[in-house]
């Protein structure tokens, strides 16, 4: 009796690390093949990627211990057989990827701007946090106080948007559009939905135009085209006609979005909110678009994240971002050549970025269990 | 104050009221924005209406594979030509990404941890930097090939430097027309031996070898017809004369650099498509149809595959509209499509703007309408019919 009520132990081959392997690396023999040939692989490959990136690469100093002031300088020109990456490019020109051109006297203001921002997406990014509330203030206000310290104003000087460049463009053209686009697209879906035949056709041919034409077309609309529109003396400023395009374009995307969280909304919310004699905006405003947005926020991160890369493409137009530093730097005589650094750094700048936005809205969409995804991109 | 107003809580003057105030204010924006563009235009000298399209362009496209492009040709050629390196890259770069990003992502799910591991990887890494930047390090590897003296040579025949791909030109000969006739006819008639054979079955339960007939009327009956007609296709290969080669097929390092990363990125997202695609599909339809006794590949190929390309299908139809919209990024590395070409150039050398990207757009909405209404054809036709 007590034998058989005893538990056997499972056999050793399906338990622990060792059936952890037999599972899912040596289940049967093509299994096994597969995993010795992708190992095979890896070892071709990682330490070579691994030398030419850490091991053999220049930082600062080439290997004769000199300070790298330019590409004839590094090792891997100097000596093509030995030599890995230079990286001193990125060094010496770290401050022109995360400012551009602005002077150096007022550098402190961006620096600024940045920890503000961090601050301002804290209680955005972060429900749980203590005193969310007067954060949120700040995060209401910090546009205007970004605005004056980026731009000049308010007792400090002026600083043209055409010495802005790299990463701060990147920042500036990425949140100003989600920042604008968000407002705009929950007007726009909700003019789609709306009873009102003339406001939805107009609402619903803005967003499919939008969306059916690329971004660059947009883009030369925002420098080619809006000159032309406006009346003489307003002269407009690359940067503002640049993110008048960027914004168009979000916002049609971020309507999508949030008009699929309108339609998860059950109609008894709409019905329910009527009969208490609720106006169309209360109704709205009270009910219906804090569910609604609640569960469109993962959706709305992938198109942000979408945004963020997208914002690469104002270098076409003139812009220096992020991407256009790079080119420019590679234009430089004194980097020539070295174009898999640049772009390397500048992908693992982004890549840093647009997968930590791709992690947050997974760990969202658990949260939030709703599971809803509009394929955006 | 209700009884003043009370008009103003009628539900139906109210819908009036707001439409007719919306619809007048877009008109005198609309008035506005006119009036001064065209006081802009006239102050700038510059002419409206179409007929620039008919003047010489006055620049050459280096890659115009259909059309044959003098620098004297109109501008409405410029178009021709970018519409057509629009649809080519784009149409190229849909079918190689379908195809990488079924394979990723069905390898995705594999059950090798490692494998399904570096394609988690592969897919991190395309999907989260920016595309533009990647067809910027494709170019500039492919610029960075050795020069046309020391091209790289495959098999004798193809050889790749920093200036392309140089293949052999096929030149089709008088009788090779009846040739691809016999395969346009070959394909129609297995596609009506396709639907015949699934009525059969159908109603008698008889089972017919539609693959390989298929094969037998695509491929054999074709090249029998191909040797009888004494071979008339022959190849120009391409000659090294002078500083560059002569003759023979040459894809340029911008058509390449686009077609590599459009399709490399996109299938990033075409594999989470379809790995979320087969997942959705329920476990118990698996061990259903493996308790009935159906093969493995029956299993994926009858029940998982028809199920899951209902939930693939519409998100895959974005993919499709966002690589063609993406093919616009051409731009970066010089490649003459639609928004180079004509948006671009034609653009700067007429001053052209409104017209131009009037045109443009129009173009890139035709096509997005146009790609959206075939599958959404084909999506009405995987969907569950209800009987």
């Amino acid at each position: 009796m007590n034998e058989i009520n005893q538990v056997r132990k499972p056999p050793v081959a399906t338990t622990g690390i060792i059936g952890w392997f037999r599972i899912n690396l040596f289940f049967n023999w093509t299994n096994s093949l597969i995993t010795l040939f992708v190992i095979y692989c890896l070892y071709q490959f990682i330490p070579w990627i691994l030398d030419w990136t850490i091991f053999s690469a220049d930082f600062k100093y080439n290997y004769l211990g000199e300070q790298i002031t330019n590409q004839e300088m590094c090792s891997r020109n100097l000596d093509p057989e030995n030599g890995g990456a230079c990286w001193a490019v990125i060094y010496v020109r770290f401050y022109q990827f995360i400012y551009g051109f602005y002077p150096k006297v007022e550098v402190w203001r961006v620096n600024v701007a940045y920890v503000m921002l961090a601050v301002a997406l804290l209680p955005l990014l972060y429900t749980q946090l203590p005193y969310r509330k007067y954060f949120l203030y700040f995060t209401y206000i910090f546009p205007v106080i970004a605005y004056f310290l980026l731009n000049g104003g308010l007792g400090f000087t002026e600083v043209s948007t055409n010495k802005w460049g790299g990463l701060l463009v990147t920042l500036v053209l990425g949140c100003t559009g989600i920042a604008l686009a968000f407002p705009i697209g929950i007007m726009l879906a909700l003019g789609r939905r709306s009873k009102l035949p003339v406001i939805s056709m107009m609402c619903t041919l803005f967003i499919e135009f939008i969306r059916g034409v690329p971004l660059i077309t947009l883009l030369f609309f925002g420098m080619v085209m809006l000159p032309l529109f406006l009346p003489e003396g307003i002269d407009m400023d690359g940067l503002v006609r640049v993110l008048v395009a960027v914004t168009l374009f979000q916002s049609a995307y971020m309507a999508e979005v949030i008009r699929g969280g309108l339609q998860a909304i059950p109609p008894g919310q709409y019905e329910a909110a009527k009969s208490l004699g609720m106006s169309y905006w209360r109704m709205n405003l009270l009910i219906v678009l804090p569910q609604a947005i609640r569960i469109s926020i993962p959706p709305i991160v992938n198109t942000s994240i979408g945004l963020f890369k997208d914002t690469t493409l104002v270098i076409i137009v003139g812009i220096l971002d992020l991407l256009g530093i790079g080119r420019g730097t590679l234009a430089d005589t004194n980097w020539l050549g070295l174009s898999y650094e640049i772009y390397f750094f500048v992908s693992l700048v982004f890549f840093i970025f647009t997968f930590g936005m791709s992690r947050y809205s997974l760990y969202l969409e658990k949260k939030l269990k709703t599971g809803i995804n509009m394929g955006a991109d | 104050m209700r009884s003043k107003l009370g008009f103003f809580s009628d539900e139906k003057f109210r819908s009036i009221f707001f439409q007719t105030l919306v619809v007048g204010l877009f008109a005198l924006g609309l008035f506005f924005v006119i009036n001064t563009t065209s006081y802009n235009l006239e102050k700038r000298n510059i002419a409206t209406g179409w007929s620039f399209l008919n003047n010489p362009a006055g620049f050459d496209i280096s890659f115009s594979p259909f059309l044959e492009f003098k620098s004297t040709d109109t501008h409405l050629k410029v178009y021709f030509v970018g519409v057509l390196n629009t649809l080519l890259v784009s149409v190229t770069g849909c079918i190689a990404a379908t195809i990488l990003g079924f394979i990723l992502g069905i390898v995705r799910l594999s059950s090798n941890w490692l494998l399904s591991r570096l394609v988690y990887i592969y897919v991190e890494f395309s999907r989260n930097v920016p595309l533009l930047l990647q067809i910027i390090l494709w170019y500039s590897i492919l610029i960075q090939l050795p020069r046309v003296k020391q091209s790289l040579q495959i098999l004798d025949v193809f050889y790749i430097s920093n200036r392309g791909l140089y293949s052999p030109r096929p030149i089709f000969e008088s009788g090779f027309s009846y040739v691809s006739i016999a395969i346009v006819l070959a394909l129609i008639s297995s596609f009506l031996i396709k639907r015949w054979a699934k009525k059969r079955q159908d109603t008698t339960g008889q089972q017919f070898p539609v693959f390989s007939s298929s094969i037998g009327l695509i491929f054999v009956i074709p090249l029998i017809l191909f040797f009888i007609l004494g071979s008339p296709l022959s190849f120009e290969h391409p000659e090294m004369k002078g500083f560059n080669f002569k003759g023979g097929l040459v894809i340029r390092p911008e058509f390449i650099a686009m077609f590599l990363a459009l399709s490399i990125y996109t299938a990033a997202f075409i594999s989470e498509i379809v790995r979320a695609g087969i997942m959705s599909v329920s476990k118990g339809q698996r061990e259903a149809s493996a308790a009935i006794g159906l093969k493995q590949t029956w299993i994926m190929r009858l029940i998982i595959i028809p199920q899951a390309l209902r939930v693939i299908v519409p998100p895959l139809t974005s993919q499709y509209l966002n690589l063609t919209k993406n093919s616009s990024l051409g731009i970066a590395v010089g490649y003459a499509d639609l928004v180079h070409g004509f948006g671009g150039i034609s653009l700067n050398q007429t001053g052209q703007a409104i017209e131009c990207m009037a045109i443009v757009m129009a173009t890139y909405l035709s096509i997005s309408l146009t790609i959206s209404f075939f599958m959404n054809i084909y999506n009405r036709s995987i969907q569950f019919k209800e009987k």
